[in-house]
C-alpha cells in the first residue's frame, strides 16, 4: 500500500474517502466457503441480516449471495439459515 | 422522569428492513464477530444522516487502520474516557449551528464504546453527559472483557469467566465478581430511554435504536456482542450465543421508557444457563456447583426485573 507523505495529509489526518477499506481483500482469510442450494432457498434474506461482513446482497433472481472478495467464511449464514440451504465447504474442494 | 408518554418513531419490520450498510466490507474484524454485526445493525437503523464518536477498542481498530476507513458516515476516534463528553460537544455544536440556521436538519449523534470504555474508564463522562441531558444516543457494545488488548477482565465480565487477568486454577474460579449492570446505572439517571438489545433479535435491536433516536434527550442502549476470539467459542455460533444469552436470562432484554420498565423478550420461561455456558471455552472449568450458583443468581435477577416491569403494567 502507498502511504501518503506528511505534506499530503489532511488537517488532523482526516480520511476523506469514506469506506475505502473496501479495497482490502478479506476473502483470503477464508478456509471454508458458503455454498447455496437454490432449491431449498426461500429468499428470506436472513443470511444478509446476520452477515458480519455486510457482504451478502440480493442478485437479479432474488437469491442472496455472498461477495467472495470479502467473505471470511465464518459460517454464521449456514447456521442461521432457517431452511438449511447454505452449506460450508472447504476452500478449493 | 415518569410519564405516560409514548415514543413516536418509524417502525422497522421484516418488509422495510434497511439494507444499505454504512460500514463497508473489508473491515478487519475477526471471523464471526458479533460486535461489528451489532454496530452495523445500529447504523442501518440510524441511517446516513449520523455523526459517530467511537471510543478506543476493537471497533475503532478494525474499522480505521490509517489511511483506510470502513465508515461511510462522519466518524471521530476518541479516547477511552471521553466518548460521551465528545458526543455532548458535537451535540452542543449542532444545536448552535441549527440555531444560527447554518444547517437545516439536525443529524443523529451516536457514541459507540465497548464495555471497558463504558463500565470502567468512561463511566464518569457517560454519567456527566446523561445528567446534562444532551440529545444523543450512547451505545455500549458489551463483549464482556477488553478483547482488543488481549482479553483482560473488565467490570462487565461475568462471574466465572476465564480471561488472561482472571485465570482459573486451584485457588481461583476465574472472574470472581458479578457483572456490573450499567443499563441499570443509566436508568438511575432518569433519562428518557434505556434499553438492552442483542444482535440475535435484529428487529428488536433496530426498533430500540429508532426509539432511542426519536426521544428528545439522552438515550442508552447496551448491546450484547458475542466475541468468538475472547470467549473461545466457534465463529459460526455467535448468533446462537446471542439468542441463548437472552433465552437463558443471562442477558435479559428490557427497556426503560420514561422510567417505565418493560421486558421486551418473548421467552419468559428461562432455559437452563448450562446451555449457554457449555458453548464457550471461557466457562469450561466450571463444575456443576458453580453452574447451579450462577443459575440461582440469574433467576433472582430476572425475577427482580419482572417485579420492576409489573410496577407500571
Amino acid at each position: 500500500m502507498q502511504y501518503p507523505a506528511w505534506e499530503d495529509l489532511e488537517l488532523g489526518a482526516a480520511i476523506t474517502t469514506p469506506g475505502n477499506a473496501s479495497n482490502l481483500k478479506t476473502g483470503d482469510w477464508r478456509s471454508s466457503v458458503p455454498v447455496l442450494d437454490e432449491d431449498k432457498c426461500v429468499k428470506c434474506g436472513l443470511c444478509a441480516v446476520y452477515c458480519p461482513e455486510f457482504c451478502i446482497a440480493e442478485d437479479e433472481e432474488g437469491f442472496y449471495r455472498p461477495d467472495l472478495y470479502y467473505c471470511k467464511g465464518c459460517g454464521i449464514c449456514a447456521v442461521e439459515c432457517p431452511k438449511e440451504a447454505i452449506k460450508m465447504q472447504r476452500e478449493g474442494e | 422522569m415518569l410519564s405516560k408518554e409514548e415514543i413516536k418513531f418509524e417502525k422497522i419490520t421484516a418488509k422495510n428492513l434497511p439494507r444499505e450498510s454504512l460500514i463497508s466490507p473489508g473491515h478487519r474484524a475477526c471471523q464471526g464477530c458479533g460486535e461489528i454485526l451489532a454496530m452495523g445493525m445500529v447504523m442501518k437503523a440510524a441511517g446516513p444522516n449520523t455523526i459517530v464518536a467511537n471510543a478506543t477498542g476493537c471497533m475503532e481498530i478494525v474499522t480505521s487502520p490509517f489511511p483506510e476507513t470502513a465508515w461511510r458516515v462522519p466518524w471521530l476516534h476518541v479516547a477511552f474516557e471521553n466518548t460521551a463528553a465528545v458526543a455532548s460537544g458535537i451535540e452542543a455544536a449542532i444545536q448552535m449551528l441549527y440555531k444560527k440556521q447554518k444547517i437545516k436538519e439536525k443529524p443523529n449523534i451516536i457514541a459507540f464504546a465497548g464495555d471497558g470504555a463504558t463500565a470502567d474508564i468512561g463511566l464518569q463522562s457517560l454519567s456527566g453527559a446523561l445528567e446534562r441531558g444532551h440529545n444523543f444516543l450512547y451505545v455500549c457494545l458489551d463483549n464482556e472483557a477488553y478483547m482488543n488488548t488481549g482479553i483482560q477482565r473488565s467490570s462487565s465480565t461475568p462471574y466465572g469467566a476465564m480471561t488472561t487477568t482472571s485465570p482459573p486454577g486451584k485457588k481461583s474460579i476465574g472472574q470472581c465478581t458479578w457483572k456490573k449492570n450499567v443499563a441499570m446505572i443509566a436508568a438511575a439517571h432518569n433519562i428518557p430511554y434505556v434499553a438492552t438489545a442483542s444482535p440475535g433479535y435484529h428487529l428488536d435491536l433496530m426498533n430500540k435504536v429508532r426509539k432511542a433516536l426519536a426521544v428528545d434527550g439522552p438515550a442508552y442502549i447496551q448491546i450484547f456482542s458475542p466475541c468468538p476470539t475472547g470467549w473461545r467459542s466457534k465463529p459460526e455460533q455467535s448468533i446462537t450465543l446471542a439468542k441463548l444469552a437472552v433465552q437463558t436470562g443471562v442477558f435479559p432484554l428490557f427497556e426503560v421508557e420514561y422510567g417505565r420498565f418493560k421486558i421486551t423478550q418473548k421467552t419468559k420461561e428461562l432455559k437452563p444457563v448450562k446451555e449457554y455456558l457449555q458453548l464457550q471455552r471461557r466457562f469450561r472449568h466450571l463444575g456443576e456447583d458453580d453452574i447451579a450458583y450462577i443459575q440461582e443468581r440469574v433467576k433472582a435477577e430476572f425475577e427482580r426485573l419482572k417485579a420492576l416491569a409489573s410496577l407500571d403494567a
